[in-house]
């Protein structure tokens, strides 16, 4: 029996996600021809899109579907670059996915923008006064500002809303990555474009959908460039025929979120029924964590933090070393940041955190999600004291002894 | 498992023999290199894509463990250090004996683990009294023993080398392909992995910068100059850049490359003969002879893929030349001299197929002697360089 907590990575698909992509996969036309099949086949595209809008909190043709959350954020934050030209610079916090960190650097290198890294705290929040210092040194160079709604890794929810509004002041864009946050968050692109938010990106298999489908929430006065051009499709923003199956399965996962969460506040305190079920799970790995290793570190904000989320750093020992035992014991968990080629890199969060190299290497991830029960956490529970004492064994072995 | 055919045969060899194995690739650098063709042994995605191809058709689980730190500082940075010291290190001994039966073996062993197994070809065998023995595989065209000479008993004890009966590579790539692993016609490894190009020489320039010095004969004369002492191995014929041939006319060598005052030391031919080699840090591979300060008969094997030659080898005190109690050194001299020897290098000492121990040669003597009278004449007068 394998014990999944790495929902932060995927979480299962819904049976009702995997039975309606089947279904609609079975279904022939394409949403853009003009005879019925077509037409049948925009029907479904487009019911999907109003579910999906529904638990974002926006209007259906503010969504554009994409192929991952990684293209949301790729259109969102390079088509707001140069729709926003001659403008240079970019503010993004140090600590967002690599999805936007390897994209303004690549605007950096091949298109002359100008990144300005705001630091973040020790429980890895944005520091708003930094980014109204950063936007108030040359507000009309600003071409936009891309802030993480809630951080991938340490889980530290953001004041998004408080960063937007110091962006709109000067009326400067604010791209949203929410892609951690959908399905554990309410997302409500309704209110926060209202303090400012142009854009926000989701992913489907987050909240139990299939992989190879996300969205960009474009607000309608917001302009883009595209990244993809072609056939026009959606608002000629992202050009290419529209996955109707991968749409229909995505909307199956978010009526789900729409359900438990909708009646939910921006708020952390005001949880749906589902989230405080995850927060529950999430505390009896933090207590039953504290208990094994007394001197494990949790990352991130203790509070105001993903419901799912629970990141430590375990003293004297390698976080890889922690995940093979884990592992050999039928728990999967992560590391948490970044691999190339198999090998976790320091976890760039925990630098812009102000943690020490070696700190951010010894880093441990477990993610609840919507098929996480107590009988999960027993199993960590359970796996996690032997595990924990033969890595502290196994030590540092890989590294420079002294360092 | 470095995502060669060696490895991944080796690890499906132990699946069988019934161990529970588990596929550990090395990550030796922080910055894996692009797709390229063919194996570097190691760092390549592509590398360790195969390796996990291979596992998962094993069917067992398979992990990157990351010791680029420890490989830059004790391969790499060593490497670099001992060329700046004009000395000839061979890097894959120093892995294996740093990194993959020291650093990977020690962390395997904390984590559960009961020892580390390779695709190297080499044997271990067991004494009458149970000791652990390494020996040379049984093709000794594929034969790796050389780069093992390294390990010591406590290593050998936890070491698995399951392809040393195995009589050729084509059997080993055979059994690949049969077992459907796409690395079966994988290119071999070759050169130093962590130089990607193969130009050893020009990555060595780019990292240790090159003064010039004067190059000398044997007497101590300076002959010419040189743009760093570095650029030069032992044996090297060309490139010197003499003007001034020597009085009988002969090509002259490079004999020895001294970092310390930043000189070449060149001379004929026949003074890179050999007759005596020596080393302050050798090891024994498994049960240590009884009487080392005793000499016994042994061959001795200087590099990878040199012949072994007969020598005579035995423990002696240097404490007379070093002064300091009761410093020690392998001292090996071969039946006939041997050509191509420079310091750095390791020489492994073998008794009959078996590997005895090795040292790293930090010393050597030519057989033929320093002609003396030569020396005083022309130091006094330095030969014009001409480059």
């Amino acid at each position: 029996m394998v014990v999944y907590l790495d929902h932060a990575a995927t979480t299962p698909m819904l049976p009702a996600a995997i039975a309606a992509y089947a279904e609609a996969m079975s279904v022939v036309g394409n949403p853009a021809s003009v005879h019925s099949q077509g037409q049948n086949a925009k029907r479904m595209l487009e019911e999907s899109r109003e579910i999906v809008a529904t638990s974002l909190a926006c209007d259906p043709i503010e969504v554009v579907f994409t192929g991952s959350g990684t293209e949301a954020i790729n259109l969102g934050i390079k088509g707001l670059y140069w729709a926003r030209a001659p403008r240079r610079r970019i503010l993004v916090p140090g600590g967002e996915h690599h999805a936007t960190l390897d994209t303004v650097e690549w605007l950096a290198q091949h298109d002359g923008a100008v990144i300005e890294w705001i630091p973040l705290d020790h429980d890895g929040r944005i520091d708003l006064d930094a980014l109204a210092d950063a936007i108030a040194r040359d507000p009309l160079d600003v071409a936009l500002v891309s802030v993480i709604m809630a951080n991938n890794e340490v889980g530290t929810i953001e004041p998004v809303a408080e960063a937007a509004a110091l962006a709109a002041v000067h009326g400067i864009p604010v791209h949203v990555d929410a892609v951690a946050a959908y399905g554990y968050l309410p997302v409500d692109f309704r209110t926060l474009a209202a303090t400012g938010v142009s854009a926000l990106s989701v992913s489907a298999h987050k909240v139990g959908g299939p992989v190879g489908i996300g969205a960009l929430v474009l607000g309608r006065a917001t302009t883009v460039e595209p990244l993809i051009h072609g056939g026009g499709q959606q608002r000629k923003v992202r050009s290419g025929t529209q996955d109707v199956a991968a749409a229909v399965s995505f909307a199956v996962a978010a009526s789900a979120i729409t359900v438990e969460q909708r009646a939910d506040s921006l708020s952390p305190a005001a949880r749906g029924v589902e989230a405080a079920r995850l927060a529950a799970l999430r505390d009896r790995v933090i207590v039953g964590v504290a208990r094994v290793a007394p001197d494990a570190v949790l990352n991130g904000d203790p509070i105001t933090r993903l419901p799912g989320n629970a990141h430590f750093s375990f003293p004297g020992c390698e976080g890889d070393s922690l995940l093979f035992l884990l592992d050999a014991a039928g728990v999967s968990v992560s590391t948490g940041s970044a691999c190339q080629a198999g090998v976790p890199e320091p976890s760039h969060v925990l630098r812009a955190m102000g943690r020490s190299e070696s700190e951010s290497r010894g880093a441990l991830r477990i993610t609840l999600g919507h098929s996480s029960t107590d009988a999960d956490v027993d199993a960590l529970l359970a796996a996690l004291p032997a595990a924990h004492a033969q890595a502290l064994a196994a030590g540092m072995a890989d590294r420079v002894p002294g360092r | 498992m470095s995502g060669g055919v060696d490895s991944a045969v080796a690890a499906a060899r132990a699946v069988e023999a019934g161990h529970e194995v588990v596929g550990v690739h090395l990550a030796l650098s922080r910055m894996p290199g692009t797709l390229r063709t063919g194996s570097r042994g190691c760092c390549t995605v592509e590398d360790s894509m195969d390796a996990q191809r291979a596992a998962n058709i094993m069917g067992i689980p398979y992990y990157v463990w990351d010791f680029s730190e420890r490989f830059k500082l004790d391969v790499v940075d060593d490497f670099i250090a001992e060329y700046a010291a004009g000395r000839t290190p061979n890097p894959c001994m120093r892995c294996n004996e740093k990194i993959k039966f020291a650093a990977l073996l020690e962390k395997a062993m904390a984590l559960g683990f009961d020892a580390v197994c390779t695709g190297h070809y080499a044997s271990i065998l067991t004494d009458a009294d149970g000791n652990k023995q390494l020996h040379r595989a049984a093709a000794w065209a594929k034969d790796q023993s050389y780069v093992l000479g390294v390990l010591t008993a406590d290593q050998i004890n936890h070491s698995m080398f399951p392809l040393g009966a195995t009589p050729t590579k084509a059997e080993v790539r055979a059994e690949a392909a049969e077992r459907g692993f796409s690395v079966a016609n994988k290119p071999d490894s070759y050169d130093i992995c962590f130089i990607p190009d193969g130009d050893t020489k020009g990555w060595l320039g780019e990292r240790v910068a090159p003064v010039t010095g004067d190059i000398l004969d044997r007497e101590g004369n300076t002959l010419g100059q040189h743009d760093g002492a570095v650029a030069f191995t032992v044996g090297q014929r060309k490139g010197l850049s003499i003007g001034t041939p020597a009085a009988d006319g002969k090509p002259r060598f490079v004999l020895e490359v001294r970092p310390v005052t930043n000189t070449v030391v060149v001379g004929p031919k026949e003074a890179l003969a050999i007759k005596e080699i020596a080393g302050n840090r050798y090891t024994w591979a498994g049960l240590a002879p009884e009487h080392p300060e005793v000499a016994f008969p042994c061959h001795v094997q200087i590099r990878a893929h040199a012949d072994p030659v007969p020598a005579v080898a035995q423990v002696v005190s240097t404490t007379a030349v070093t002064g300091v109690r009761g410093s020690v050194e392998l001292r090996i001299i071969p039946n006939e001299p041997l050509a191509g020897v420079a310091p750095g290098q390791t020489a492994v000492v073998y008794v009959g197929t078996r590997v005895l121990g090795q040292c790293t040669i930090d010393r050597t003597v030519s057989a033929v002697p320093v002609s003396v009278t030569s020396a005083s004449t022309a130091s006094a007068s330095p030969v014009p360089v001409n480059a």
